[in-house]
């Protein structure tokens, strides 16, 4: 990256504290794909003007795939353990740019002390557009078709399915629905830890499906709003050997507009 | 002898509604074999959903076609509701159509004939449903679950729908018949048993038109007992327990699970810097029972999960659009629900025949849901947000998931991996944690 990026740790030292804490999560941290995610974001908020952290080293695993697997003691452990560190540095507000961050940040952290204002990236880039602080110029994508693909703990588990549209319509692009879309959504296959294992005998991988409902739209870019969403959806693209279609994180088109 | 009929009218019905409060109660006293829920916040809103959900049917259109067909049987049931009060009045004091006394001729027509188009609209409904059900392939209506009793089950349903009906039309174009005769005092109209089927009944003598009559009334009134005391045994309960359903339905985001408090507790324990390593345990009340973390049988799951089994109609939008079956695995959200209200049933007999359970030596667990069917939930929510009234088929899986995992430990073993990693690692891989701010300073 050509800027530093400033840990919670740094602002405190110099006894700051920034606008929003950027929580990474585990696929944004180390997953290589989702790395690009992260930094697409990162290029946006920096340009914008936003003064953000992150945990760095002091952040742990939200807990999310322990928890949908059934494990509950090692969720809250990774949970409180989370908890206590922002709450040590008062956070406020924090963005995601991976659903499963988001809902269990939002909805179960409350319970065990936790409590922030939290916002998945496409609402927290969506109220920047509308607070005129981003501006986005979708030339580079005329013409082109994008489908998005609805994650699922975005859309049906927090009702969130208009932030990414909203954003994708700025792009000048032809924005086409998947017949399973928004509450219909098809989920990718990766939720409910299913991405740490292999799924169970069946005729079909799940991504397999979503990607072939995808494809079957001809567009040229596949959407997506989730680091898991967007590695199974890549995977299902090259089972089909479909050189032509790219998938891309919302902040990373957007990042690409801007020519970041 | 001329009361013989009121008062056998007055035993049967007697005997039906008895029999018909005491499947209710047993119903209820198996639904608080589960464990205690409160779900009474947000009274308005609760009554907001029940009136949309089930009142209005607001899911059920999401489907048009079934939708609409729904709401035929559905209204024409309510209504044949209004038409039972008639029923009982006219059986016990021996009148002759008494609410036209008290409505007064025109409005009394307009509800006679209100009925009848709705009688004929349940019947064009129920026939489409018929057809649909046995003779297109539906996928959801053809699956393995749905072998043996439950197809049956929705096939006598429609049969008995279509019966009620047919009787209803056969006492009012009789009837119709002999008002024409001034046999019977004029009151109602009946535009479809006029010009359908009273043609029909021209020829009859009177006497066998009163016998016409008074055998398709009798007819219909046992039929309605009948029907609701099959209820018990049928999906057809969900016309009862769609209302609590959908009032007690979860109102907070799909994407929420509950916390443990029991585990918060010994976590909170454990992460104490002050607690001493090295104290003996808080002394524990012996008769405490050790909590069980998770669900293996009907016993560790909440209440309004019971209630959800009972008023599963088996229409199987919910596995229709589980991501897991479409893809040909074996979980479907529909058989979760349906293995849970089988289980119910079991422990009820076996409390009917004990009078308390007594261990059976089965659970929910293995002996009806199978694990496999458990792992390949992707906990993705659309079953629940599928279902037409409500029920939530993930939270029964998920509370299933944690018994295999806490109790048993019996994760598959990828899983097992990847939970010791974040114990080890704070993340899902096998990465330091010291390197997760390492793409900061990568290209
Ligand atoms: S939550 Fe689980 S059971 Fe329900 S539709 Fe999704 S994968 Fe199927
Ligand atoms: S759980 Fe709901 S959607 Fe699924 S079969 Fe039962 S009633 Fe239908």
């Amino acid at each position: 990256m050509d800027f530093t990026i400033k840990t919670m740790a740094e602002y405190a030292a110099e006894g700051k504290a920034p606008e929003v804490l950027f929580f990474v999560g585990c696929a944004g941290s180390f997953d290589d794909r989702a790395k690009k995610i992260t930094k697409a974001f990162c290029k946006i908020l920096n340009k914008v003007g936003i003064e953000f952290a992150v945990l760095g080293q002091e952040e742990s695993c939200n807990g999310d795939p322990a928890k949908r697997a059934g494990n509950e003691f090692v969720f809250q452990m990774m949970a409180l353990t989370n908890i206590e560190i922002m709450n040590a540095y008062e956070v406020k507000k924090i963005v995601t740019t991976c659903p499963h961050c988001f809902n269990i940040i939002k909805n179960e952290y409350p319970g065990l002390g936790g409590n922030y204002e939290v916002l998945h990236h496409t609402q927290f880039l969506r109220k920047l557009m509308e607070e005129g602080r981003l501006k986005i110029e979708g030339g580079t994508f005329k013409g082109k078709r994008i489908t998005f693909h609805d994650p699922c703990y975005l859309g049906r588990a927090n009702g969130e399915y208009e932030a990414p549209r909203q954003l994708l319509e700025k792009l000048d692009a032809e924005l086409v629905e998947m017949k399973r879309c928004k509450s219909n959504g098809l989920c990718c296959g990766a939720g409910g830890a299913q991405m740490f294992k292999e799924p169970e005998p069946g005729n079909k991988d799940i991504n397999i499906e979503r990607t072939e409902e995808a494809l079957s739209e001809k567009p040229n870019i596949i959407a997506t709003g989730c680091p898991f969403c967007n590695t199974m959806m890549t995977d299902g693209v090259k089972h089909f050997n479909n050189n032509e279609v790219t998938v891309k994180d919302i902040a990373e088109l957007l990042a690409e507009a801007e020519d970041l | 002898m001329q009361y013989i009929d009121n008062i056998i009218f007055f035993i049967a019905m007697v005997v039906g509604f008895g029999l018909f409060f005491k499947s209710l109660k047993e119903i209820y006293r198996n639904i608080l074999l589960g464990k205690k829920i409160d779900r009474s916040d947000q009274k308005a809103e609760r009554w907001g959903i029940m009136a949309r959900v089930a009142l209005g049917q607001s899911k059920m259109v999401k489907r048009p076609i079934a939708g609409i067909l729904h709401i035929f049987v559905y209204v024409g049931f309510v209504i044949i509701n209004i038409e039972l009060i008639e029923i009982i009045v006219d059986g016990i004091f021996g009148t002759h159509r008494f609410l036209a006394g008290i409505l007064g001729d025109s409005l009394y027509s307009f509800f006679t004939a209100t009925l009848e188009v709705l009688a004929l609209l349940v019947v064009i409904a129920v026939v489409l449903f018929f057809i649909r059900r046995n003779f297109y392939g539906i996928k959801r209506f053809t699956m393995k679950e749905l072998f043996g009793w439950p197809k049956h089950d929705a096939n006598w349903i429609l049969v008995i729908e279509f019966a009620l009906m047919m009787a209803f039309f056969t006492m009012n174009s009789s009837d119709w018949v002999l008002q024409q005769r001034q046999v019977l005092a004029a009151h109602g109209s009946f535009p479809i048993s006029a010009n359908i089927l009273g043609p029909l009944f021209q020829n009859f003598s009177d006497n066998a038109l009163i016998f016409t009559e008074r055998g398709a009334w009798w007819f219909h009134f046992i039929g309605i007992l009948f029907f609701m005391n099959y209820l018990y045994y049928s999906k057809h309960l969900h016309i009862l327990l769609a209302f609590p359903n959908t009032w007690f339905a979860n109102l907070k985001p799909k994407g929420q699970f509950t916390n443990l408090d029991s585990v918060t507790k010994e976590i909170k324990l454990m992460m104490d810097p002050n607690a001493d390593p090295y104290a003996a345990a808080p002394e524990a009340d012996p008769n405490e029972v050790p909590e069980k973390f998770g669900a293996s049988d009907i016993f560790d799951l909440n209440r309004v999960q019971l209630m959800n089994a009972y008023s599963c109609t088996e229409c199987g939008r919910c596995t229709s659009v589980c991501p897991a079956n479409i893809t040909g695995k074996k979980l479907s959200p529909r058989k979760i629900m349906m293995d849970t209200r089988d289980r119910i049933e079991e422990v009820g007999r076996n409390i009917n025949k004990n009078g308390k359970f007594v261990d059976d030596g089965k659970k929910l667990l293995d002996d009806h849901i199978q694990r496999e069917e458990l792992w390949a939930c992707t906990t993705c929510n659309a079953c629940v947000e599928a279902c037409p009234i409500l029920i939530d088929p993930l939270s029964i899986i998920v509370e299933m998931r944690r018994f295999l995992v806490m109790e048993q430990s019996a994760a598959p073993q990828e899983l097992n991996q990847m939970m010791t990693n974040i114990e080890n690692n704070a993340a899902p891989w096998q990465y330091n944690q010291a390197d997760r701010l390492k793409w900061a300073t990568e290209n």
